[in-house]
């Protein structure tokens, strides 16, 4: 198996003698674990210029031309999928995507014969989405190219934490210091898994809001007070998150029903009166309206960050990709 | 017979729980059987003698737990009687089976095999087995390996039904509607990995209910694999109250925690899984106490297609034949555990419970024995296993104390040489 560039001696010397070492000494992105707040820091302000340069007439540009982009994902997605598109053309790889229909997967292919493959087809980054934690990783392992995370399981979705990082920090002007809410379906979360990681290691104040069957096990170890009870959990807060819950986990299993859901933990104008009066309102998307959000405060374009989200995703993605094939494009 | 037909093991320290000896001493072994044991044993006129100085010799392991024969690995592990679980393809749920299965299992003349029938009919948990039947065939006990009998009215039948047969009623103990869709142990460990978590509750709940049944039913009750302190509690009291019941541990549940699963490594996936560090600290010293009667090997190869996969997905087990004993002794140079109550745990004690004549070093018993260098440095490697397969995960792992030499009914099944070794 090979080593990845920061576990080597020879990286870590460099960063320490070196003041030009490479800002972003990674050879993937599989998770925010592991990511120092100087790297998350560096990602965040390039994502930044790739939003300026997307509100731009000029916004394409050919600097990752002739690299392949391969967008693996076992598991449907509408926006990430496209996202990652967008973003790979607009810095002018070439895309391909892959969805777990067309894919061998469904003839018993294993996901390392599938790796194996598609390395043998020499890309240079590879995007993967996989409904297992650690799948990502187990992929990366055995890839000679850049491997992005686009969701393993419940584990990590990396790209959505920077992004939603990225849209406070426009908002706010910053994270250090901020009360941030995350509310909803932790347990089944990895959006919510990644942005603890991120926010805490930036310094933000972090909330989780759930029932008790939707926060997985010992979630206060790491890091957040736990809120059974929205109105508590919101009270000054500077951003609230709200997490989408599946339908069919609110039909008897883990919760009675949408109703009372939507009762006791629906995003409404009530319950946030008791948050900070400039309060940003984030989702990842995609919304249940008037399940975990009322609809009038989705389209609150004072509050709700949403639209912005999708922007910042497409933005942060092209800083992701553009750091993972830098040495590549530099060596050659 | 000729002289020449006896084998002197001499200058051997000498342990054999069932008698209580710890001596450095000979035992002399003819046709088979062992003809003296003991500090002041004669050495018969032409005997082979074979020099121990240095040595531990023990009787031949006994393991209540495996999934396969794996004869070569079991006597490089030192183990001479091997349980078969009924979990195969077909099940063990009859008496053709069980016979078959121990026949199979023998072929190699390395090991004593003893087969376990399954508890309910094709090991689908609703109706009972031929118990009766499999028990004229040999078996030794009953379970359903891998699952938990999850309805308490037929596991209330069962055990009622097996006090005729004088039979042992062996649980897995996870409840499986409480366990659900996890694979590896509830706690901050999973939530960080985000991978379903199983709670200790879903094990304890299952013994805890089992142990009510038994007061009822009375017969004999073990517990195929305990991991945590809370069930030990439960085992415990029932113990104290004279309940006949046992329990079992495997080596990966005292010599490892949840924390080997990082990195999502598929070979730390067993069942029950890895637990919590303090429950890991309560089974070390449930042995010491002796509320665990026996340590199983828990054998269970599974090919890599198996395990190189995405965690969940991934078959739990690992092998367990080879480093059952080289983890054991760790508790007692690590945790002041005396070898005699080790040895007895994985000897007389599972011996005992299965009712059968092994496990043991007196006049006339079967010469099932071994010989332990028990301070031997060594590092497990997987590539060095003599297993079906290599899915361990202690590869690497610096052990102390190893297997020299197993003998099977007289004969020597396997003798360390040093080559082997790198």
């Amino acid at each position: 198996m090979k080593r990845r560039p920061e576990n080597t001696d020879a990286v870590q010397k460099a960063l320490i003698d070196s003041p030009e070492a490479n800002p972003f000494p990674h050879r993937h992105i599989l998770g925010i674990e592991g990511l120092d707040p100087a790297h998350i820091e560096f990602l965040l302000d390039l994502a930044d210029s790739y939003a300026e340069q997307n509100r731009s007439p000029d916004k394409g540009s050919d600097l990752c031309r002739g690299l392949t982009q391969i967008n693996l994902f076992f598991e449907s997605s509408t926006r990430t999928l496209m996202s990652f598109e967008i973003a790979g053309k607009r810095l002018g790889f070439d895309t391909v995507s892959l969805a777990t229909q067309a894919s061998s997967i469904k003839k018993g292919e294993t996901l390392l014969d599938t790796a194996l493959t598609l390395n043998a087809m020499r890309p240079d980054v590879i995007v993967v989405r996989h409904s297992d934690a650690g799948a990502v990783a187990l992929l990366a392992a055995k890839m000679d190219c850049a491997v992005i995370n686009a969701g393993d399981g419940r584990h990590e979705h990396p790209t959505q934490a920077l992004l939603d990082a990225l849209t406070i920090r426009r908002r706010k002007g910053r994270l250090d210091g901020l009360t941030v809410a995350i509310c909803g379906d932790i347990a089944h979360s990895r959006v919510a898994r990644s942005n603890i990681r991120l926010l805490g290691a930036m310094g933000a104040r972090l909330r989780v809001v759930a029932p008790p069957t939707l926060l997985p096990a010992q979630v206060h170890r790491l890091g957040v007070e736990v809120y059974t009870d929205m109105v508590l959990g919101l009270k000054d807060v500077d951003v609230v998150m709200m997490l989408r819950v599946q339908r069919e986990r609110m039909e008897g299993a883990l919760l009675p029903s949408q109703k009372e859901y939507f009762r006791l933990y629906g995003l409404t104008e009530e319950k946030l009166s008791h948050a900070r009066p400039d309060v940003l309102i984030l989702h990842p998307g995609p919304m249940n309206r008037g399940v975990e959000i009322a609809s009038g405060l989705a389209d609150d374009m004072d509050r709700s960050a949403i639209q912005e989200q999708v922007e910042m995703g497409v933005a942060v993605r092209m800083a992701c990709l553009d750091v993972l094939t830098r040495q590549l494009r530099d060596g050659s | 017979m000729s002289a020449a037909a006896y084998t002197a093991y001499t200058n051997a320290r000498i342990i054999d729980p069932a008698s209580d000896m710890d001596a450095t001493g000979t035992l002399v072994v003819k046709g088979g059987r062992i003809m003296a044991v003991g500090a002041d044993g004669e050495i018969p006129q032409g005997a082979k003698v074979i020099d121990c100085t240095g040595l531990v010799l023990a009787p031949g392991l006994v393991d209540m737990r495996a999934f396969a024969a794996d004869a070569a690995a079991a006597a490089r592990g030192g183990i001479t009687t091997v349980t078969l679980m009924p979990d195969r393809e077909p099940p063990v749920d009859n008496q053709a089976m069980v016979e078959y299965v121990a026949r199979k299992a023998a072929e190699s003349g390395q090991i004593r095999a003893r087969v376990m029938g399954a508890l309910t009919r094709g090991l689908a948990g609703t109706e009972m087995a031929e118990l009766g039947l499999m028990r004229g065939a040999g078996a030794v006990g009953f379970t359903d390996a891998r699952k938990s009998v999850a309805d308490t009215g037929v596991m209330r039948r069962l055990m009622e039904y097996a006090t005729a047969l004088d039979g042992l009623v062996v649980q897995f103990p996870e409840d499986a509607a409480l366990a659900a869709d996890g694979v590896m142990n509830e706690g901050e460990t999973a939530t960080r990995l985000g991978l379903a978590g199983i709670s200790v509750a879903a094990e304890t709940i299952i013994i805890e209910r089992d142990l009510r049944l038994l007061e009822i039913t009375g017969g004999r009750y073990h517990v195929a694999l305990v991991t945590c302190a809370g069930s030990l509690d439960v085992i415990r009291r029932a113990k104290d109250k004279g309940l006949s019941v046992s329990c079992a541990v495997a080596p990966h549940h005292f010599a490892l925690n949840e924390t080997a699963v990082a990195d999502y490594r598929s070979f730390a996936r067993v069942a029950p899984p890895l637990r919590a560090e303090d429950d890991r600290a309560a089974i070390v010293e449930g042995i010491r106490d002796g509320t665990i009667d026996a340590i199983c090997s828990d054998h269970d190869p599974r090919d890599a297609e198996a395990k190189r996969l995405p965690f969940a997905q991934a078959a739990p087990g690992a092998v367990g034949f080879e480093c059952m004993l080289p983890l054991a002794l760790e508790l007692a140079h690590n945790h002041d555990i005396p070898l005699k109550v080790l040895l007895r745990a994985m000897t007389s004690r599972p011996a005992e419970i299965l009712g059968i004549d092994a496990g043991t070093l007196a006049v006339d018993a079967p010469a099932d024995f071994i010989l332990i260098d028990p301070d031997r440095p060594w590092r497990i490697d997987a590539d060095e296993l003599a297993s079906e397969t290599r899915n361990t995960p202690f590869d690497g792992r610096p052990v102390q104390g190893r297997v020299m030499r197993t003998v099977l009914g007289g004969k020597t099944v396997f003798e360390f040489a040093e080559k082997t070794e790198k």
